[in-house]
């Protein structure tokens, strides 16, 4: 969104330091690699027309060689799902150890993505304290909403701390997209609800009162343009805090018009889904667009009982007598081609990576480990 | 068909002795009339119609011929009461039909013959009482709902409700109980892993076992792994 309003003096300085800032990193990290993808200066390739006319891309040219290298890394925190701390302070030490796991990150991501739900009920004071603790996180936040931050006041409190819900920002040759994605159909007037009825009824997850969630005919009509100047070839990767498809429509593991939106989608060879809501590993693919799950530092949900989708590799059932089992949070590793490594950091567990290769091969390749313990 | 109704009438004496066993406060009990000579007064399950056992005094064992005197003098008391009672017609209906096969059976097969129904009090139900029973059940099943997603209802000092981390009672896998709970390092119950979750993450206190919301609690749990076999101890 703000892309829009910067002047193209602005851009163009952007985009030079970010290809720059690249070019140095990969040679810091790969000497090799550096040689492989130019053999000649920086410069000489920006001044030959090597690089797309769009911007200093340096993942186009090194789409061919390096293509599995990783570009930069970004960690996510999710479903914090705050109470009041006086009222509940487990919640509140669960999301103090995720700020604590993605500071000492070294070397530091880029930015943290929040992935929504940062309070339980949509309190004021609720996400002023996530607001809070988020500030004591050493890299830039990018935040997401969900929907127990919403639907007490419609956002209202939310947007105030966090600016406009749905945005869009271009990192390093990557394009990223923010969705409001858990909008809801009007369903608390005719129930004749008040806001905190309203807020308990989208709490509940086995609540079958609500609506499911949607983009929306607006945020889709946003989310065209955002996307119309981009080339096919450009890298995105969507932030939603719903599932961008249908995975359990009962628990609104769900977005309604998740065709739709993935239509908007389907035309990029490299397309990315980042979403929260659902606190557990869960992998999918859907043509070229490649759906990650968030981890919750809050709880872990169940697995839907009507099934998973096929490249989804389970996490073991949580530990009842562990608080943290089954929670934790992660990094999302972009690769030169633009495809993401994505790591569960799940706390006293191994961490699990699922890899794009895992993806792109349809789990042929670089299969994650088994669970001894899968859901029944 | 004396013999049903004598059987019929141990069922009467063993549920009112068990019901005074347990003490239960909310079940109906069959108060009787004492005996003047202090002789074994016998109950009929209707509530009302009792006879008194002459010369048989409390506690006394009884012969078959004296149990069944007393089982036919209670039926006989209790057709007087209800000269228009028809509770045993199924019989009359499945007799006939039986007759109506014999008679077939010398003859070529005609249609399929269908069983004739067993019939007896316990089985004369009907569509409304069905209709009852199942209500009442879900009512206790509601109740159990209502507790499971109320942080209140159960007690819980921190906002923490069984639904946060069970929808629709998920992963709480009533059908393997009793199993071994590594955790306690015991044998555990359903209803010790709902009030462990009570104590710890609910941060409640737990539930006696006769408290009707422990009682809620189990009966929607179960109901939401309706069809799902029996496999206790499964870890």
């Amino acid at each position: 969104m703000t892309r829009h309003h910067k002047s193209i003096e602005t851009r163009h300085y952007e985009e030079r330091a970010s290809f720059f800032g690249d070019l140095e990193r990969l040679s810091n990290m790969s000497r090799r690699g550096f040689l492989e993808i130019a053999g000649l200066s920086a410069g000489i390739a920006a001044a030959k027309g090597l690089v797309t006319p769009v911007g200093f891309q340096l993942i186009d040219m090194a789409q061919a060689a390096e293509s599995n290298r990783p570009g930069f890394s970004f960690a996510y925190i999710s479903d914090a799902h705050l109470y009041k701390k006086e009222l509940n302070d487990r919640f509140v030490r669960s999301i103090l150890k995720a700020v604590d796991d993605v500071n000492a990150l070294d070397p530091q991501p880029d930015f943290v993505l929040f992935g929504g739900d940062l309070a339980q009920l949509g309190q004021k004071e609720e996400l002023d304290l996530g607001a809070q603790i988020l500030k004591s996180v050493k890299a830039p936040v990018k935040m997401m909403v969900g929907e127990h931050d919403w639907f007490l006041d419609m956002g209202e409190h939310w947007r105030g701390l966090f600016g406009a819900p749905q945005y869009s920002f271009d990192h390093k040759g990557v394009h990223f997209v923010t969705l409001m994605s858990v909008n809801e159909k009007d369903f608390w007037t005719a129930h004749g609800m008040t806001p905190a009825q309203r807020m308990q009824t989208v709490a509940g997850l086995d609540n079958g009162t609500q609506s499911r969630f949607e983009v929306g005919p607006e945020g889709r009509e946003w989310l065209k343009n955002d996307l119309a100047k981009l080339d096919k070839a450009t890298p995105v990767v969507v932030f939603s805090h719903s599932p961008l498809y249908k995975y359990y429509k009962n628990w609104n593991f769900w977005t309604d018009d998740a065709d739709e939106v993935q239509a908007i989608l389907s035309r990029f060879d490299t397309l990315t889904v980042i979403h929260g809501h659902t606190h557990q590993m869960l992998t999918n693919r859907i043509g070229n667009i490649h759906f990650h799950g968030l981890l919750s530092t809050a709880w872990p949900w169940p697995y839907a009982p009507t099934g998973l989708p096929s490249l989804t590799v389970q996490m073991n059932r949580a530990d009842p007598f562990n608080a943290f089992d089954g929670c934790g949070d992660g990094q999302v590793s972009v690769l030169m081609s633009g495809m993401v490594d994505k790591l569960y950091n799940l706390w006293n567990r191994d961490p699990v990576t699922i890899k794009a290769s895992y993806l792109s091969s349809y789990g042929f390749k670089d299969r994650p480990p088994a669970a001894k313990l899968a859901s029944y | 068909m004396s013999a049903p109704a004598w059987s019929l009438v141990l069922i009467a004496a063993t549920l009112s002795c068990s019901s005074l066993a347990f003490g239960a406060d909310d079940a109906p009990r069959h108060v009787l009339p004492a005996s003047p000579d202090g002789d074994l007064v016998v109950g009929l399950c209707d509530g009302e119609t009792s006879v008194v056992a002459k010369g048989i005094k409390p506690g006394d064992a009884m012969t078959p011929e004296q149990g069944q005197r007393i089982a036919d003098a209670l039926m006989g008391e209790w057709r007087r009461k209800h000269p228009e009672a028809a509770w045993d017609k199924m019989i009359q209906v499945a007799e006939a039909d039986a007759v109506g096969q014999a008679k077939n059976a010398g003859k070529d097969a005609g249609p399929a013959a269908v069983a004739p129904f067993q019939a007896q009090t316990y089985g004369a139900f009907d569509a409304r009482d069905e209709a009852i029973w199942k209500a009442s059940t879900q009512q206790l099943i509601d109740e159990g709902d209502r507790i499971f997603h109320d942080a209140k209802a159960l007690g819980g000092t921190v906002a923490i409700s069984c639904d946060m981390c069970h929808p629709n009672a998920s992963n709480t896998h009533p059908e393997t109980y009793p199993k071994y709970q590594v955790q306690i390092g015991r044998v555990a119950l359903l209803r010790d892993m709902i009030n462990w979750c009570i104590e710890n993450p609910v941060r409640g206190k737990p539930f006696a076992d006769d408290d009707p919301r422990l009682k809620a609690l189990e009966a929607y749990i179960i109901s939401q792994r309706k069809g799902v076999a029996l496999d206790y101890g499964k870890h």
